[in-house]
């Protein structure tokens, strides 16, 4: 790492040494996995590797990794893909999930960012044909944890299918009773100490869908392109890495806590009351606009961010804070810090330091 | 002969090239130390990311003669087909419901094209000719009123011939019609500009330029201005027309081998094509009995298309595994035992679509491997010839 904090891990991470050791033993070498020849039966077997270890990750068979671009395109690949006459969601999801499907039903999220599971119920019992149900493992936002099993159970019972963005959560949480109860998954390399530009769709078997990118054989036909092998051997070894060290994952918990027990009183912190991943911390700041925070944090050296990258060039305030009931005022005075996994506690230590200058600072402005 | 122990001679720069040892380095420190993510829009490690990305797409916009706005990352050529295709078909759907393309398409542009032929766009697939070069007055005879698009491309992936875009450019934009092309075979073999050429849409890919795979670009006219729906929606990155996370490292990548095209394509084409002619004439100095597919003139330079008569490639290529890595045809369908249908829509017959080969010489080629190319093929097609291990020694003999 270089000089500065980066806190920001929940928009991208730092590449995982693992992952790169992967990706330059790729780099290696030329070659197309789909050629014949040695130079391509080389790449093909990267390809395979990293599929095993990204099942792994996901706790399932590595016919059923299907390497997409991203996240982005993941969720666009099987909410597109999966026929459907009626399509569920919530109103956190990421803006690739909400926009690729504008005319789902949207089921309410209580104040602490956790779906309406009665509202759920609700809406899917009172639809008929094929229902899609997408629900996110856990918000990019507030690293705030949806009870998938819970969400299973009425999926079953009304016989629709459950596609979970498992983008967030997958390296953070244990992903083996998610799949277990899912038809589909979206997954992202960058998110977890991969490269970007490279993800995946885990599909149950049994589950067709119309790929999005069509064209050579690839992927068993699901997903045609020339694959991202660098990438795709990059979030292989991320994968292996990630389920590694999955308890040093757990315990920056540890880290994050000690900020909000540093900050409390003076701070609010949202989503804090239920399970949340380890890493994520949603902090308001009474007061002081998201961006003039934002500023602050960069000119001490921290990367933090006002809510979701994607959105980030965007002045409204945040959807999923919106939809816990936060006034456009708290909404739009509220930060995300990630921690990810090359933090040490000296990067919280600035960051406290940082968040208590600035509320200061601001006070005596407010006071003078 | 070549020492087993080394590496194979690769003459596979169709199916991909090598990353340029130059294009690694611009990527590298994107990797590790500028990992931001470019969309970051609150810290520096998000802005540097975004700079290095909006370098690249000057780089690439240079490249092609375009505005770098037009330039819209992807993750290869095959979603840039994809986007276009699909994007401009869903776009006009109801109002514009004819496309044209050639038959002799890269699969991707077919499949997206067979797909929209599904959702009530009729579709007119035209022939070429037996160089593999269609006719610009047989497009303009397609175009029909309710024509949205007519998607050409520029070079082909098995034959490497080139196809006369500017006039069918012009055509098309005199019939206010949109052009496609799939340009991924085309860049870093010959001069782009899609001004020049009245090119609407246009599909690149990273990885056949020295760049790093999983990483394209598709452009979009914006005067006139191109519409059509994105395949992808989401966080409503480059311009909404594609959303995701843009992988930095590879954009960096892929316009530091755009800058390296722009800067030395006159010398480089003028040193590969002396080495394909070297290689094609030791091929037919040595071996008897071979035909050239495609048409010589109208054609990139690293390509050749040969056959051997009498020689099975399928068997060719298990000869020369230790040797020189060549194919059949596109690797996307190398797996597949049916005849190439590029090879079937220039009038080849099946056998003779069997016995022919892909070799393309790139940046890395020496002459000292053409060389030893040349006799490792001779040696393994009189082998084979000798052994009776032909598909129609009948007709060699006769």
């Amino acid at each position: 790492m270089r000089d500065g904090f980066y806190l920001d891990n929940n928009a991208t991470t730092p590449l995982r040494p693992e992952a790169k050791g992967a990706m330059l033993c790729a780099m290696d070498a030329p070659g197309n996995p789909s050629s014949v020849h040695g130079f391509g039966q080389a790449q093909r077997r990267i390809v395979e590797d990293a599929r095993e270890h990204v099942a792994a990750l996901a706790a399932c068979a590595p016919a059923n990794v299907i390497f997409t671009s991203g996240g982005s395109e993941a969720n666009n690949t099987l909410l597109h893909g999966i026929a459907a006459n009626n399509i569920v969601t919530t109103s956190v999801e990421h803006a690739s999930v909400l926009d690729a499907v504008p005319n789902a039903m949207i089921v309410p999220v209580d104040a602490d960012g956790v779906i309406d599971l009665n509202a759920l119920r609700e809406v899917v019992s009172g639809l008929d044909g094929r229902t899609l149900l997408s629900v996110m493992a856990a918000n990019n936002e507030t690293g705030v944890i949806q009870p998938i099993q819970a969400v299973a159970e009425i999926v079953r019972e009304f016989d629709a299918k459950l596609h979970v963005d498992a983008i967030q959560a997958a390296g953070k949480i244990d992903l083996a009773p998610i799949v277990r109860v899912s038809d589909a998954i979206s997954l992202s390399a960058h998110k977890l100490g991969g490269p970007q530009g490279i993800g995946a769709i885990i599909v149950r078997d049994g589950v067709p869908f119309e790929p999005l990118v069509k064209g050579g054989g690839q992927e068993r036909r699901r997903r045609a392109g020339t694959e991202n092998v660098i990438g795709i051997a990059g979030f292989g070894g991320a994968a292996e890495a990630a389920l590694a060290e999955f308890d040093d994952f757990q315990a920056l918990a540890d880290m994050r806590d000690g900020i909000e027990i540093a900050l409390a009183g003076d701070a609010v912190f949202y989503g804090q009351g239920v399970s949340r991943l380890a890493n994520t911390s949603c902090i308001g700041m009474r007061g002081v606009s998201a961006e003039t925070q934002v500023m602050a944090f960069d000119l001490a050296g921290i990367a933090i961010s006002a809510g979701s990258a994607c959105s980030s060039g965007k002045v409204e305030p945040s959807h999923v804070l919106r939809a816990m009931g936060l006034s456009d005022e708290d909404a739009g005075q509220t930060i995300r810090m990630s921690l990810g996994w090359a933090n040490d506690p000296s990067d919280v230590g600035a960051f406290i330091d940082a968040w208590r200058a600035l509320r200061a600072r601001t006070a005596s402005e407010v006071a003078a | 002969m070549t020492n087993t122990e080394a590496r194979p001679i690769y003459l596979d720069y169709q199916a991909t090239t090598p990353v340029d040892e130059r294009v690694m380095d611009a990527m590298t420190p994107f990797f590790t130390q500028a990992f931001g993510n470019p969309h970051s829009t609150s810290h520096s490690y998000g802005w540097e990311a975004r700079d290095a990305v909006e370098v690249a797409r000057q780089q690439i916009a240079t490249m092609i003669n375009a505005d770098p706005r037009e330039v819209i990352f992807t993750s290869g050529a095959t979603e840039s087909n994809n986007m276009a295709i699909k994007g401009v078909g869903r776009f006009f759907a109801g109002r514009k419901n004819h496309m044209v393309a050639l038959k002799t398409e890269h699969k991707c542009v077919l499949e997206s094209i067979k797909y929209m032929q599904r959702h009530e766009i009729d579709v007119t697939w035209l022939d070429v000719n037996a160089d593999g070069l269609v006719d610009p007055d047989t497009v303009a005879a397609a175009i029909k009123p309710d024509t949205a698009l007519v998607s050409v491309m520029l070079v082909n992936n098995e034959i490497g011939v080139i196809q006369p875009l500017a006039e069918i450019g012009a055509i098309c934009r005199d019939r206010n019609v949109y052009l496609h092309t799939d340009a991924a075979q085309a860049t870093g073999k010959i001069v782009i500009d899609v001004q020049a050429m009245n090119i609407d849409l246009m599909s690149l890919s990273g990885h056949k330029m020295y760049g790093p795979m999983g990483i394209g670009a598709l452009y979009v006219r914006r005067k006139p201005r191109v519409r059509f729906e994105p395949l992808m929606d989401g966080g409503g990155q480059e311009r909404t027309m594609r959303s995701g996370t843009l992988p930095a490292p590879l954009v960096v990548g892929f316009g530091k081998a755009a800058e390296i095209i722009s800067q030395d394509l006159d010398q480089e084409a003028a040193r590969i094509r002396n080495l394909r002619d070297r290689l094609l004439k030791g091929l037919q100095q040595r071996i008897a009995d071979t035909f050239v597919n495609g048409s010589q003139n109208q054609r990139v330079m690293g390509n050749i298309n040969i056959g051997f008569r009498g020689v099975d490639s399928e068997s060719l290529m298990n000869a020369l595994k230790d040797y020189v890595a060549i194919s059949s045809g596109s690797a996307c369908t190398s797996t597949s035992v049916e005849p190439s249908y590029v090879l079937r829509a220039i009038g080849l017959s099946d056998l003779d679509a069997h016995s022919s080969v892909r070799m393309c010489v790139g940046r890395m080629t020496t002459a000292q491997e053409i060389d030893q190319a040349i006799a490792a093929i001779s040696n393994a097609v009189e082998k084979l010839r000798g052994a009776g291990l032909v598909t129609n020694a009948a007709s060699v003999a006769g």
